[in-house]
């Protein structure tokens, strides 16, 4: 009878320790030709872990590969044998569509360190899904908002024809009020934009939007700086971003484009998150690196309000965002993505880097497009 | 649509198609030689333009940096006969497709290993940036123009070594009768390692020339190499003249399809629906000339009647 007793406390001992305990799920882009994204979001989101110093979090960190079967995979083995709560990181829509949908059915959190594709803000919105980053179309509609204030009037537009691509274009017609030069979708993965460099040149356009992120972007930029169109250039942050300016040289200078974060953000969670982020790694931050420090901070700041196996109580400490954002102000909408300024930068040199500064606001206090088609 | 743009495309499709032919070449000598299916082609293109970055970083020249290209990339390319392609040649092609796509990932991860995760910064020399103005009016980047003249030079060097020299010969003595010229006294060990590092300087340099216009990053050889093999199909595989004519159609179908396309889509349809349509069935234009092609010649259009 002693026995059964003791066993039974044992037992529940272990039972209250295990449930104390948060495991994390971080999938995230490691190998290929994305790593570089996918690292900065692991070593951003780990630097915040670091810091907090808990002994009751467990991280588990896996490549992707920018796979979405191998992305399943990884989720279905977190999910079933190590028994994560919460899953986090996946820099692609394609592979979060793929993952999401199915973790947060089966009761897990899932916060996103950057993809954040409309189906997921609209129709497809979950409780337990929040968004850190932004709305996918932001960066876009900002780049349009931006359009429209410098007085651009003719502009050529070009994306990838895949599905961000789309929302990209159309994130930037929103809120363009000039006329459109001409549209363009080039193919995923081009590398040679010699064809569509000639069309800008014929169409008569006085200014270029352009979301071609990764490879694409970087091959974009040197050969347009080589073309000798000179056309003003504006777009979304990621093909300015701190990992991928220095391999595009000086051809990006000057370039324009829009971000919900940058370096010289005055606030003091940014300037500390710069300072260590710079004395840990020894490169500056990226976008991607601030979204994945941004991203643990509010799971951390939910992990002081309530325990994780009280969902709702979780939930409830999520949804009230109350953590230092190296954006400063952060706040969520009813559909779990943030209310947020975006920002103008140029790209400067700063002695030999290459780097960002912020000259201007695009938008204020921005939410998304597709809030109202989201009901939970 | 003016005739500057169209002449300007043709030069741009024409541009596309010699650097598709440097690696096309290498492609179809290793095939038509050795009987081998080398999917790891593309990592030595990879290896050329890492190379050719690293030395640039550290030199600043651009010269040195083809040099370079050129040494690592046929290096890389020997050493890999050596160790793992020798084993192969008896194999069937599963095999060979099987460890060659090994060699992909070691390669890939290998370099990102040595180089990091992040792109590498290759730029034009000072000396061949900024567009030229051609007769007509035409606005065209020099670099590009080098790139094509480079190409060129290539393809006539590359077929006088093949009709003029002893190494040709034996070359083309090799893709007609391996046991014979074995018997003949000719060290065909030796041989293969230098058809394959000579295939292999050929991807390295056409990696080093177009990665001072692109991304030079991990995994940037596939989708060239996706399109190399289009174009030994479409050329006859194990022929020179089939791959540099392959290369030059495939160049052009694909700058020209991606323009042209999609405004006659928006002859009959509203814009937004050409784009769309017309980017689609531009993606699909050069496989549709490789079907069209097969079914006019089945072995590709210089390829050896069987």
């Amino acid at each position: 009878m002693l026995k059964q007793l003791l066993a039974s406390v044992a037992l529940l001992a272990c039972a209250s320790a295990a449930s104390a305990e948060v495991k994390v799920g971080l999938i995230t882009t490691l190998s290929g030709g994305g790593a570089g994204l996918g690292i900065d979001t692991r070593d951003g989101f780990m630097l915040a872990v670091e810091e907090a110093g808990r002994d009751d979090l467990e991280v588990v960190v896996e490549d992707d590969q920018q796979k979405p079967d191998v992305a399943v995979q990884i989720a279905d083995r977190m999910i079933q044998s190590d028994k994560v709560d919460l899953l986090t990181g996946i820099v692609w829509s394609n592979l979060a569509m793929a993952v999401v949908p199915s973790a947060t059915a089966q009761g897990l959190f899932y916060l996103s360190t950057n993809a954040a594709p409309a189906q997921l803000a609209g129709k497809g919105c979950n409780p337990n899904y929040f968004s850190v980053s932004y709305q996918n179309d932001n960066l876009h509609e900002a780049a349009g908002a931006y359009a429209t204030s410098a007085d651009f009037k003719k502009t050529f537009i070009l994306a990838p024809n895949y599905p961000a691509g789309k929302d990209s274009l159309n994130g930037f017609k929103r809120f363009f009020k000039g006329e459109l030069a001409g549209e363009i979708y080039t193919k995923l993965g081009q590398t040679d934009y010699a064809a569509e460099i000639a069309q800008i040149r014929a169409s008569g356009a006085d200014s270029v939007f352009f979301f071609l992120p990764g490879g694409m972007g970087i091959s974009f930029l040197k050969q347009y700086a080589d073309s000798g169109v000179d056309l003003p250039l504006v777009g979304p942050a990621f093909s300015f971003d701190q990992n991928i300016l220095q391999a595009v040289g000086d051809a990006a200078l000057g370039v324009k484009n829009t971000s919900q974060w940058n370096k010289d953000l005055e606030n003091e969670a940014n300037a500390h998150f710069v300072e260590a982020y710079l004395a840990k790694y020894d490169r500056l931050p990226s976008l991607y690196s601030a979204q994945g420090y941004d991203t643990a901070l509010l799971m951390l700041s939910a992990m002081d309000k309530a325990d994780i196996t009280d969902k709702d109580a979780f939930r409830a400490a999520l949804e009230e965002a109350d953590f230092a954002s190296v954006r400063g102000d952060f706040e969520f909408s009813a559909s779990h993505h943030p209310i947020q300024d975006i920002y103008v930068r140029e790209v400067i040199k700063e002695g030999d880097i290459l780097t960002n500064k912020i000259v201007g606001t695009a938008i204020e206090d921005r939410g998304h497009a597709y809030e109202d088609e989201c009901k939970m | 649509m003016t005739p500057i743009l169209i002449a300007e495309q043709v030069l741009n499709g024409l541009q596309s198609g010699v650097m598709l032919f440097l690696m096309a070449a290498g492609l179809t000598l290793i095939f038509g030689v050795m009987g081998l299916i080398n999917l790891a082609h593309g990592s030595l293109y990879m290896v050329g333009a890492f190379a050719a970055a690293a030395t640039a970083a550290v030199t600043g020249s651009f010269l040195l940096a083809l040099v370079a290209a050129l040494a690592a990339a046929a290096a890389a390319g020997a050493l890999v006969e050596r160790l793992v392609i020798r084993r192969l040649y008896d194999r069937d092609h599963l095999d060979q497709v099987l460890a060659t796509f090994a060699l992909i990932l070691i390669f890939s991860e290998g370099t990102r290993w040595i180089f990091g995760s992040f792109p590498l910064y290759l730029d034009i020399p000072e000396a061949l940036s900024g567009p030229v103005t051609l007769p007509g009016g035409i606005q065209y980047p020099l670099y590009r123009l080098f790139i094509i003249g480079m190409g060129l030079v290539v393809a006539a060097l590359l077929f006088w070594l093949i009709a003029r020299t002893r190494l040709g010969i034996r070359i083309r003595a090799g893709e007609n009768d391996r046991e014979m010229i074995a018997a003949l006294g000719v060290d065909i060990a030796r041989l293969y390692t230098l058809v394959f590092a000579l295939g292999a300087a050929l991807a390295g340099l056409a990696g080093a020339l177009v990665g001072a216009i692109q991304s030079v990053q991990v995994g940037m050889g596939e989708p060239v190499l996706i399109l190399a093999f289009v174009v030994i199909v479409i050329g006859g595989i194990g022929s020179i003249e089939g791959a540099l004519v392959g290369a030059i159609l495939v160049g052009l179908t694909d700058t020209l399809g991606g323009i042209f396309l999609p405004q006659i889509f928006g002859l009959f349809m509203d814009p937004a629906a050409a784009t769309q349509t017309g980017a689609a069935l531009a993606s699909m234009a050069i496989y549709v000339l490789m079907a069209a092609v097969l079914v006019w010649k089945p072995t590709g259009l210089f390829g050896a009647k069987s």
